[in-house]
């Protein structure tokens, strides 16, 4: 698996996009955080309009075997959450990077996040 | 201490295996995604690596008597070539282990207990056989555990052996050549489903692997991890050993009070813990303090070990002992423990998870029930 190298990635396994022209970034959870957790089954998100704020937790993702906390890699105001994969949670399993997106928020700061290599080595130790 | 492999260690890495830690064994959790996996044992097959569980022979002209004194079951009573489930309880009736035990001789048995307990039953084994002309031998090196479980399970085994397959019932054995390896076949497992368990040398693990993938791939057998298998025991409504059993309860409590046989014509009918298990059937008679009940929720929150049950006013009335998403009922599942007063199917109660009140009914056990 790789890390695409266009995202910010959390040391709690979310990745970040770039904000867009009117500042919004969008969060998902990482390929290999999808793999540790197995199965994802139900996802539990911030509803639009929420603040979350960065490095706190904002939702949950449960798994057949475990339920996860999901941390928000950074602070803003949710602008949009998926509804696709609120209603087939298999989709974070399948399309980590693309169609399993969880959350969009306009972003006001963010957590010290790691760049695509940094994540990869971090995820290797 | 590093955790110990199986034969087919190198194996599950080549497959890409998500391993875990099991009972100081490194073990496939799964291999891509658990529900496949555990579907694919529903409607066709898949392979498992049970080397983790402990196997122990007994042997001797006193092997049947020495095990009818240290097990709850009447185990001197079973046919050679049959197995039975039973239990390993303590003097106070507190559950040690679940077991089967397979009579592979006429003064020869071989008891398999779960992993996290080997050590403990073949302590128990070896203190109780005091006094018995018979052998407790630690043959958990001895053997590596195959199991090809599901409904193709048959048509698959019968294209590698020339085994008796039709003539093989649920819970006996044969020594048989599978694959050209001398192996003991079982019609065994913990999935709800048809299938076998083959205990081979660990030598010809890897060997048998190879040929029962090839043999399944026409039937659409997989390889199965440790993360199916709880589903499918779970979903058949099978016990599992630090779950729904432990030390603190009898089988009395855990609702499977029949495996205790008082009819005993040994020992002067004696076993261990026999008084304390009486004790526990009259108890469960009249006065059944919690049963074992199927919770079944209409929500997507997964009820899971240890979450309390409650009823309508939040007073807890049980607790969760294995809880997850059941594929094949697609929602989540869970056994409990409940107060006796709300134990009856159809029941409404809650369960909290974290913090919130899951609407969930009563169920009778299992959820799954395969067709015969």
């Amino acid at each position: 698996m790789s890390n695409p190298q266009n995202l910010q990635y959390s040391k709690e396994h979310e990745w970040l996009t770039e904000a867009d022209a009117d500042g919004v970034s969008t969060v998902g959870i990482t390929e290999h955080a999808a793999g540790a957790l197995g199965d994802i089954v139900y996802v539990d998100l911030p509803s639009v309009g929420d603040t979350v704020t960065a490095g706190e937790t904002c939702g949950e993702l449960e798994s057949t075997k475990s339920v996860s906390d999901l941390y928000s890699p950074a602070t803003g105001e949710v602008v949009a959450v998926n509804q696709d994969v609120i209603d087939e949670p298999a989709l974070v399993n399948s399309a980590a990077f693309a169609g399993g997106w969880l959350f969009k928020l306009k972003v006001t700061d963010t957590d010290d996040l790691l760049s695509a290599d940094e994540y990869t080595a971090f995820t290797a130790g | 201490m590093s955790p110990r492999l199986t034969a087919l260690d190198a194996l599950h890495r080549a497959l890409g295996a998500t391993m875990t830690d099991f009972a100081g064994w490194d073990m496939p959790l799964r291999y891509g995604s658990e529900r496949e996996e555990h579907l694919a044992v529903r409607t066709k097959a898949g392979l498992f690596d049970l080397s983790h569980m402990g196997e122990i022979t007994v042997l001797g002209p006193q092997a049947g008597e020495l095990l009818d004194h240290a097990l709850v079951g009447f185990i001197s009573a079973l046919g050679v070539l049959r197995a039975r489930y039973t239990m390993i309880c303590r003097e106070d009736g507190g559950i040690l282990d679940d077991l089967i035990v397979y009579r592979t001789a006429e003064n020869e048995y071989m008891v398999v207990a779960n992993a996290s307990n080997a050590q403990v039953v073949l302590d128990a084994l070896t203190e109780r056989a005091a006094g018995f002309d018979a052998v407790v031998r630690d043959d958990r090196d001895a053997y590596a555990l195959l199991a090809v479980q599901g409904p193709e399970a048959n048509a698959i085994l019968s294209s590698v052996t020339d085994a008796d397959l039709p003539g093989l019932k649920y819970y006996a054995l044969l020594p048989a050549t599978v694959a050209e390896k001398q192996v003991w076949l079982a019609r065994t497992g913990y999935t709800g489903e048809d299938g076998f368990e083959i205990f081979c040398a660990p030598a010809d693990a890897e060997h048998l692997w190879h040929a029962l993938t090839e043999a399944g791939a026409p039937h659409g057998l997989v390889p199965a991890g440790l993360s199916c298998r709880d589903t499918l025991r779970l979903e058949a409504g099978m016990p599992l050993y630090g779950h729904e059993l432990d030390t603190s309860l009898t089988p009395f409590d855990a609702g499977l009070g029949r495996v205790v046989r008082f009819d005993k014509t040994t020992n002067g009918g004696d076993f261990v813990g026999r008084k304390a298990l009486e004790a526990a059937a009259a108890q469960a008679e009249v006065n059944p303090p919690r049963k074992l009940v199927g919770l079944v929720s209409e929500g997507k929150r997964v009820p899971r070990a240890e979450y309390s049950v409650v009823d309508a006013e939040g007073t807890v009335i049980g607790r969760i002992t294995s809880g997850s998403p059941s594929p094949t009922l697609g929602k989540p599942i869970a056994i409990a423990y409940l107060d006796a007063a709300f134990a009856a199917p159809g029941t409404a109660v809650a369960v909290d998870v974290r913090g919130k009140h899951e609407p969930v009914e009563v169920v009778a056990l299992p959820f799954y029930k395969r067709a015969r």
